[in-house]
This record gives structure tokens, C-alpha cells and sequence, in this order.
């Protein structure tokens, strides 16, 4: 890190072009691909496509009824054209959608587990090994279509906390995933839920049982490593009464000349008094400086507050991805329940983002605060889209909506699309925006203290940022941190 | 079927009808209206990007009469609409339905280098000026303004020449008076040149015991350079009348550009305001009240373009709603490439009065530059219960207090006035409108709604 700065204010000096360069093409540590047998079905798209791959995870024949609807139902659609976004048009039978690392019979322990695969995880800091047990943090590791391992099972289990991977739980909780799966994102719900519905090869279940407190984060990371596929995972998290559990997500991928497709489904069940925190760092291999390759992340995430003062809140930073497309959204259907939306979007080169979130107010004393801070550079384009609706049964509901703009260069472009509909007369629904340029008078100012201009940006957007990252749990708020400042390094000369 | 199709087999059947009746400048657009119309298809309905909570197709789906034989009122105009400003001398016109006709104060009257006439009789005293800005404002393929292009025989042209600066403020009139459901297509073209100064006030009205009627109104401002124009908007009209209105502006270098729509009693109305800053260092205000009540819907939708530098913008739009009335407020601020040093700034509040009412709001911004300086916000809620609460502790009756906090909500709209007796006037009919009474014309006998 240190020797990259160096470098960079090196050039600096020399040439500002130069040093633009240097960084966005140098930044991106996530981008080595690993050399591990994978097995990866024909490219295509069809019923038996769907059918083979619920064979190979052998599924019950209701799992393969549920994709299948979901599949018919997904060929009566187009895809959505209205975000903000440029994006081509995706060819869905150019994709392999299965590919799994090549296992012998599953491991028992981390021993059995492929050691290129270790390494692999090792590389992106995730801390699959035992003896990192101490960092205090359950992991589930979702290498392209499967999840390899789920570390820290039993101490969970002790508690009757469930984490497993989704193919697990199919197995060994049917009951629970049929009640659960689709009831918040219906495969009707759009043209990617649906495909996702109809392919979904993996993803992480959670299930908190009465009025247990989680002890650990739980996390999952997701990693595309093979070329020509594409990834389609699927969460589902079931807090019951009175409990809570914070989740954290991250995900990257190698650097790829081509476009790859990441059409993911998170499901969030929150039963009375139970609390959610859902947080994401994002980052995806975004494409190099002139907007070549790059993953396209067109993700449905919702979570339903269904209890009585049941509490979610979504947390997301986004850095990665040529495209993203999500909108993490709450359904409040409990009386006084509470929903929170955190996120700060960076994109830069050709990167584009239309992301936000939908609060859908259905029962009285339902609150929400959605705080969103976009920053754009280079040639990128930045738009918040989001959704509050109060329906005429939510009474006093609240929300406070504030969406902010940070522009770094003339190049690039944020827009904030917010859609505000009340039918109740005693609700209280605010919003606010603003765009801008750090200001040349704060530059000056930290100029003045003797600190370059690079990094003075670096100090404004980390607290222009704060407001969100103060909401990370402490382990990824150091990680989004770092993030930011490798990200936007570079993007001001 | 989109109702679209009506309105092209109306023309397509009658073409020659609609073209001998109106000047050649208008005759000359309607091919190229035709091909948008053909390419877009159909008219926006209900949840179509930007017409989320307004069907244009339903407004223009009932089947109204179009007069394209231009059948003459046999009414002594002048006489019968007196609508007056107290204190305001104004030069009045009169639009009945989609016909002009001047009154004594523009005959004879007018200033050198002013002009208010119908586009029939531009046609023959100033062609070039007809032919060289009409059609010619419209930004965007807009199906409505096509709509409205397409069909359009006669219209009204204000035009300042150079310099003129004209004191007196030019009133427009419409009015709806007819015993059958009816469409009117009305046409302004306003064009103040280089250095001109004007005011122009437009008031909507519908004759008590007319039909259902549709307005489909479209006017271009071309606003030159160094030059200022106000325009201010007021509609008392029925439940039984639509109004489909687009207000398109195009704003030179030094310009300065006022807009104040003022929606009091409708049936359904969607007003446009398309606003295109084309030259540096202009200033634009644009404003908007609505009070609703009954089952009025209310939608105005605004798109501003900062096409270039030094542009300040403000936009403040204001909603009060009671019983089952709707309403949407769209706008958007577009601050486009190398439009540097651009200040934009739009709120949006509103008041909800009653369970049945309802708002949708969706302001927005596009900034595709970084020296810019832009913000919105957007709030919906209720009377303050510790002002009413307080208001009554002092003796005043609830729903007086009710009433005078909502005017008071209402009083920074009506403030972007600059005319002073047409801000008291507004203030007096926004007061008579929370009284629940219409304001009416003393010295006028023709009943208006």
C-alpha cells in the first residue's frame, strides 16, 4: 500500500495523465484468477439446463417445481430498460450457469479442502482457517456456484442458530426453506429475480431461532473465479422473535475482458422484535479504465419487517462492478417496525450505478431513514433511485430521506431519482438532496497544513462517507475505509 | 387501442378542412408532428416514466368535438368577460374556447414595437416572425405538443420587438363556453427580443353549464437575450374540465425568465414546464401552488436544462390537498456537460389534509458536470399541531386556525409575484378558496367557475 503511494505522488509530480493510469489500472488486488479444476456445464439456457443443475445438487422434486415455474415465467419477460445505466444487451444463452470447483467426496475438514482453494481465500482475507477462529467471525465461502465452507457450525449450533450453505438447508430443513423461500422476493417479482429463481446454484440460509442473539457476525464471501459463467446466489435470513443477528457480505472477481453477470436474490424474514443488520462491501471487478469487462451486478435484495417493532437495516458500500443495479428495500408490515438504508456508492472510469432502496410502509408507527452519498468521477455515472411509499394503513409513519452527490472531475455525471408517493395524511416523509464538488476552499485549507491535495480528497470524501461507514460493523468499516481511499486515488489531479 | 389513433384518423380524414382555415406557418409543421406522433405511438398513460399518477390518454379519450370548421361564437366577448385585477390595469384578450378575440384595450392601444394578435392575423402583418419562432421552442418530442402542433389552426402571438419594455402587464383570458363535450387546442407563442421586458397573465375559466371539456394547451416563450418575462398562471375552472398544458421556454444569454402556476379549482390537470437555458449568465424562477379538494388531480411536472454556464435556478412548488384530491409533482433539473458554474436549487412541500388525499412526488436531479451547486427537497406531512394547538389557545376557533396556517403555507408561492396588485389579487383568491368559496368577478356577469 505504502509503496503504491509512494509511486503514486511520485508521478504526480510528472505527469497528472500518467498518474490517473498508474492507479485505476494498478488498484484492483482482487483480479488473480485460480488455476483449480472446475467443472462447468454447457453454455445455455433451457428447461434441462434448470433440471440438471437441481440433479446436481439433489434437490427434492418441489425445488425443481419452483425453478421450473420460475423459469417458464422467466421466458414471458424482457429485461428492464428504465434504470439510468447503458447497458448492452446481455445474450443469456452465451452463459454457462453452473460451475462448481471439482471436489472429491465433500471435506470433513479444512485438511480435505483443496489447498489452491485456501489460498484463494487466504488471498482475499477472508479467514477460512481454523486457527482464525479467534477473529471471532463465522464465515460461508460461495466460490462460484457452490459454497465451499462454512466455518464455525457447531459453536452456532449449539445455540440453534442455522448457517449453512442454501443447498444444506434444502437437504436437511426443507420445512423451513419452502415457508421461507420466495415469500419476500417472488420469482414474478422481476426479470432477474425470476432467472435467478430458475438457476440459483447456491448461497448462505440463516435461521435464528426465538430470542437468540447471534454471538458472531456471520459472513459470506463471494468469489467468480471461472471464466464464461455467471453467478446466481441466493440468501435467505429468517430472524424469529426477539433475536438478532448482523450478516456481512463481500464479494470480487478476476479481471476479465468480458462482462460477467451476477443476478443474486437476498430474502430477509423479521419477525417481532428481532433485528437485522445486513451489510455489504461490494467489490466486484469493475472493468479496466476504459470501461472493458467488468461484472454486471443486477441484485434483488428485500427484507420483510413482518413483526411488530422488528428492526432492518442494510448497510452497503459499493465500489466494484461495470453496472450495479440494486435496491435493497424494506416492507414494514409490523406495527412500529423500523427500517434503515446506509450506503455510499463510489464509481469512477466507466463504472455506472443505479442504486437505492424502496421503504414500503404498511402498518402504523413505521419509520425509516435512508442516507445515501454517491460519489462519481472519471467518465462514470452515479444515480440514487429509491421508493417511499405510505400506504393510507400507516399511520404517523415517518421518514427522513437524504441523498447527497460528491463530484470529483467534469466527466462524469450523478443523477438522484427519488419517488415519494403518501396516501396518509399523518405521516411526515422528508427529502433531501444536494450535488456538489469538494469544495476548492477546504482543499486550500488542508493545502495550507501542509497536506497534498491527494490526500486532503481522501480525508473530505472519508468524512463525507462517515456518516455510513460509522454503521459497518468494525471489521469491514476498516476494509470499506481502505477501500474508498485505494478506489478515489488518483481520480483528482 | 391508444386514443391516440382518433386524433390522427380526425386529421388524416379532415386534413384539408384543418389546413384551410389556418396560416401557412402552422400548416408547414403538421407533417413532421404526424411522424412523432407515428413514431411514438401512443400517448403516456399511468405509470409510463414521468406519468406515474397521470394518464394523458385518458384525458384525451372521451370524444370531444374539435370545432377544425372554426364556427364563429355569436357572443359580444368584450362585453360578456370582464375579467379584471383590482388595481391592475391589464391589456385583456380573450380566448374563448380556441378562438382569440381582443378587447378595446388592445386596439389602437398598444405601445410601438408591441404586438398581441391572433397567429391569423400575424400571418399577414409580421409572417417572418411567425414562421421564424413558432414550433420552433419545443424541446424534446413531447406526443402531446405534437398532439397539439398537429391540430392547431389559430393561436395567440405576443411579440416584443427590440428594446421594449413594456409596463402594463397582457392578459390572456380562456374560457370555455360550450354546449357540447369539447376540445380546444390553444396555441400561444410568446417573444420578447433582445432587451424586452413583459408580463403576461393567462387565467383559465369555465363557463358555469358547459360541458365536459378538454384544453389542450401548448405555449412557447422564447425569451432573447437580456430580456425578462413573467408569466403567471392562474386556474379556476370545473370538476368538469381537463387541461393538459405545456409551457415551453427557451431562455438566451442574460434572460431572466419568471413562472408562477397557480392551480385553485380544476377537474384534472397536468401542467408541463419545459425550460431550456441556452445562453450564459441567466436567472429563472419557477413556482406552483395547488389546492385541492373534491376529486381534483393536480400534476405538474417540471424540466429544467442548464445547457449553459452562470445559470441560477429556483423552483419551489407547494401542494395543499383535502378530501379525495390527488396530486404529483415531478421535476427535474438537468445540469448538462461544461455547463459550468451552475447554482439549481427546487422544493417541494406539501399538505396533507385528509385520509383520501394523496401525493406523489419525485423530484429529481441529472448533473453531468462537477461545478455545479444543486439541491432539492421534498417534504409531505400535516398542519403543525403545535402552532394549531397554540393558535387556539389564543381564542382562534379550529378551523380558522387551520385556515390561516394554511394560507400562511401557501404565502411564499404567491410571493414570487412581482406584480403587486396580482399578488394581492392571489392572496385574496387563495384566502376565498380555503373559505371554500370562488372568488367570482364583481364587475363581470358571466358566471364563471
Amino acid at each position: 500500500m505504502n509503496q503504491d503511494n509512494d509511486k503514486i505522488r511520485n508521478s504526480a509530480e510528472t505527469d497528472e495523465a500518467a498518474l490517473i493510469n498508474e492507479v485505476t489500472e494498478g488498484d484492483y488486488k482482487y483480479g488473480f484468477v485460480t488455476d483449480i479444476d472446475t467443472e462447468i456445464i454447457p453454455v445455455g439456457l433451457n428447461e434441462d439446463v434448470v433440471r440438471l443443475i437441481s440433479k446436481k445438487k439433489g434437490e427434492p422434486e418441489w425445488m425443481l417445481d419452483f425453478r421450473l415455474k420460475a423459469f417458464r415465467y422467466w421466458q414471458t419477460l424482457t429485461p428492464p430498460k428504465w434504470a439510468h445505466l447503458n447497458m448492452p444487451d446481455i445474450d443469456f444463452q452465451a452463459i454457462s450457469y453452473y460451475a462448481a470447483p471439482v471436489k472429491k467426496e465433500g471435506p470433513k475438514s479444512l485438511d480435505e479442502v483443496d489447498p489452491e482453494l485456501i489460498k484463494t481465500f487466504d488471498k482475499l482475507g477472508i479467514p477460512l482457517q481454523e486457527q482464525k477462529q479467534l477473529t471471532g467471525m463465522a464465515v460461508d465461502a460461495v466460490m462460484d456456484s457452490v459454497s465451499v465452507k462454512t466455518t464455525h457450525k457447531e459453536a452456532l449450533a449449539e445455540k440453534g442458530i442455522i448457517f449453512c450453505s442454501i443447498s444444506e438447508a434444502v437437504r436437511d430443513y426443507p420445512d423451513l426453506v419452502k415457508k421461507y423461500l420466495g415469500s419476500v422476493v417472488s420469482y414474478k417479482d422481476n426479470f432477474y429475480a425470476a432467472l435467478n429463481s430458475a438457476v440459483f446454484s447456491d448461497g448462505s440460509f440463516v435461521y435464528i431461532p426465538k430470542g437468540v442473539r447471534c454471538p458472531m457476525e456471520l459472513s459470506t464471501y463471494f468469489r467468480i473465479n471461472a471464466s464464461g459463467t455467471g453467478q446466481f446466489e441466493r440468501t435467505l435470513i429468517v430472524a424469529d422473535d426477539d433475536s438478532y443477528v448482523s450478516y456481512l457480505e463481500g464479494c470480487t472477481a478476476p479481471m476479465r475482458d468480458e462482462n460477467q453477470l451476477h443476478a443474486a436474490i437476498v430474502e430477509i424474514v423479521v419477525e417481532d422484535r428481532a433485528e437485522v443488520k445486513y451489510s455489504t462491501v461490494q467489490n466486484w471487478y469493475a472493468g479496466d479504465k476504459d470501461g472493458r469487462g467488468g461484472i454486471y451486478n443486477l441484485v434483488t435484495k428485500r427484507g420483510l419487517c413482518r413483526g411488530d417493532y422488528s428492526k432492518l437495516s442494510w448497510t452497503q458500500v459499493e465500489t466494484g462492478s461495470a453496472i450495479t443495479w440494486k435496491y435493497p428495500s424494506c416492507v414494514l408490515a409490523g406495527r412500529g417496525a423500523t427500517g434503515e438504508f446506509y450506503s455510499v456508492a463510489v464509481t469512477r472510469n466507466h463504472q455506472q450505478a443505479d442504486t437505492g432502496t424502496k421503504m414500503i410502509h404498511l402498518a402504523p408507527d413505521t419509520r425509516s431513514t435512508i442516507v445515501s452519498k454517491g460519489i462519481s468521477a472519471g467518465f462514470s455515472e452515479n444515480s440514487y433511485r429509491g421508493l417511499v411509499k405510505i400506504t393510507p394503513a400507516a399511520d404517523g409513519a415517518r421518514n427522513y430521506t437524504q441523498c447527497d452527490s460528491l463530484l470529483l472531475g467534469s466527466n462524469c455525471g450523478a443523477h438522484t431519482f427519488p419517488y415519494v408517493d403518501v396516501m396518509n395524511p399523518t405521516a411526515v416523509v422528508e427529502h433531501e438532496a444536494t450535488t456538489s464538488k469538494i469544495s476548492e476552499d477546504q482543499i486550500f485549507y488542508c493545502n495550507q497544513r501542509g497536506i497534498s491535495t491527494e490526500e486532503a480528497v481522501g480525508l473530505i470524501v472519508n468524512g463525507y462517507a462517515k456518516e455510513v461507514m460509522n454503521k459497518l460493523p468494525m471489521e469491514f468499516a476498516v476494509e470499506a475505509q481502505r477501500l474508498l481511499a485505494i478506489t478515489l486515488e488518483g481520480s483528482v489531479g | 387501442m391508444n386514443d391516440l389513433d382518433q386524433y390522427i384518423d380526425l386529421f388524416s380524414a379532415n386534413r384539408s378542412t384543418v389546413e384551410e382555415h389556418s396560416p401557412a406557418a402552422l400548416n408547414a409543421l403538421r407533417d413532421h408532428a404526424l411522424a412523432t406522433l407515428q413514431q411514438l405511438g401512443r400517448l403516456p398513460e399511468k405509470g409510463d416514466e414521468g406519468y406515474e399518477k397521470t394518464s394523458v390518454n385518458d384525458m384525451f379519450a372521451p370524444d370531444y368535438g374539435v370545432n377544425i370548421n372554426r364556427m364563429p361564437l355569436p357572443v359580444d366577448v368584450a362585453a360578456s368577460f370582464r375579467c379584471g385585477v383590482p388595481n391592475l390595469s391589464t391589456l385583456l384578450g380573450v380566448v374563448v374556447n380556441d378562438r382569440f378575440v381582443p378587447t378595446a384595450t388592445l386596439k389602437g392601444n398598444l405601445p410601438e414595437g408591441v404586438t398581441v394578435c391572433s397567429f391569423s392575423e400575424a400571418a399577414e402583418k409580421m409572417p417572418d416572425i411567425l414562421q421564424r419562432y413558432y414550433g420552433k421552442v419545443m424541446n424534446t418530442p413531447n406526443a402531446h405538443c405534437a398532439l397539439n402542433t398537429l391540430l392547431a389552426q389559430d393561436g395567440v402571438l405576443i411579440h416584443l420587438a427590440e428594446g421594449v419594455r413594456l409596463d402594463k402587464a397582457i392578459q390572456i383570458v380562456d374560457i370555455f363556453k360550450s354546449s357540447f363535450p369539447l376540445m380546444a387546442v390553444r396555441r400561444m407563442l410568446v417573444v420578447a427580443e433582445a432587451g424586452a421586458k413583459v408580463a403576461v397573465l393567462k387565467c383559465d375559466h369555465t363557463q358555469a353549464g358547459s360541458e365536459k371539456c378538454l384544453a389542450s394547451e401548448v405555449v412557447e416563450i422564447h425569451v432573447g437575450r437580456n430580456a425578462e418575462v413573467e408569466w403567471y398562471d392562474i386556474e379556476e375552472s370545473d370538476a368538469s374540465t381537463s387541461r393538459m398544458h405545456n409551457l415551453c421556454v427557451c431562455q438566451q444569454e442574460g434572460s431572466q425568465f419568471t413562472a408562477c402556476a397557480s392551480t385553485l379549482t380544476n377537474g384534472t390537470t397536468r401542467n408541463e414546464f419545459d425550460v431550456k437555458i441556452e445562453g450564459d449568465h441567466t436567472h429563472t424562477r419557477l413556482s406552483g401552488m395547488a389546492i385541492g379538494s373534491d376529486t381534483q388531480h393536480i400534476d405538474n411536472a417540471s424540466n429544467l436544462r442548464h445547457l449553459a454556464c452562470h445559470g441560477h435556478s429556483d423552483q419551489l412548488f407547494k401542494y395543499v390537498l383535502d378530501d379525495n384530491a390527488t396530486a404529483a409533482f415531478g421535476g427535474s433539473i438537468e445540469v448538462a456537460h461544461g455547463a459550468r458554474f451552475v447554482e439549481a436549487f427546487q422544493t417541494n412541500r406539501n399538505i396533507l389534509a385528509s385520509r383520501g388525499a394523496r401525493m406523489h412526488t419525485k423530484p429529481q436531479l441529472l448533473i453531468y458536470n462537477d461545478d455545479v451547486k444543486c439541491s432539492h427537497g421534498a417534504t409531505t406531512g400535516q398542519l403543525d399541531a403545535k402552532a394549531l394547538f397554540y393558535m387556539q389557545t389564543r381564542g382562534i376557533p379550529a378551523a380558522e386556525a387551520r385556515r390561516m396556517l394554511m394560507q400562511a403555507f401557501m404565502v411564499d408561492v404567491v410571493d414570487t409575484i412581482a406584480l403587486e396588485p396580482l399578488r394581492d389579487r392571489l392572496r385574496h383568491l387563495v384566502d376565498r378558496r380555503f373559505a371554500g368559496e370562488r372568488a367570482g368577478c364583481r364587475e363581470c356577469g358571466s358566471d364563471c367557475r
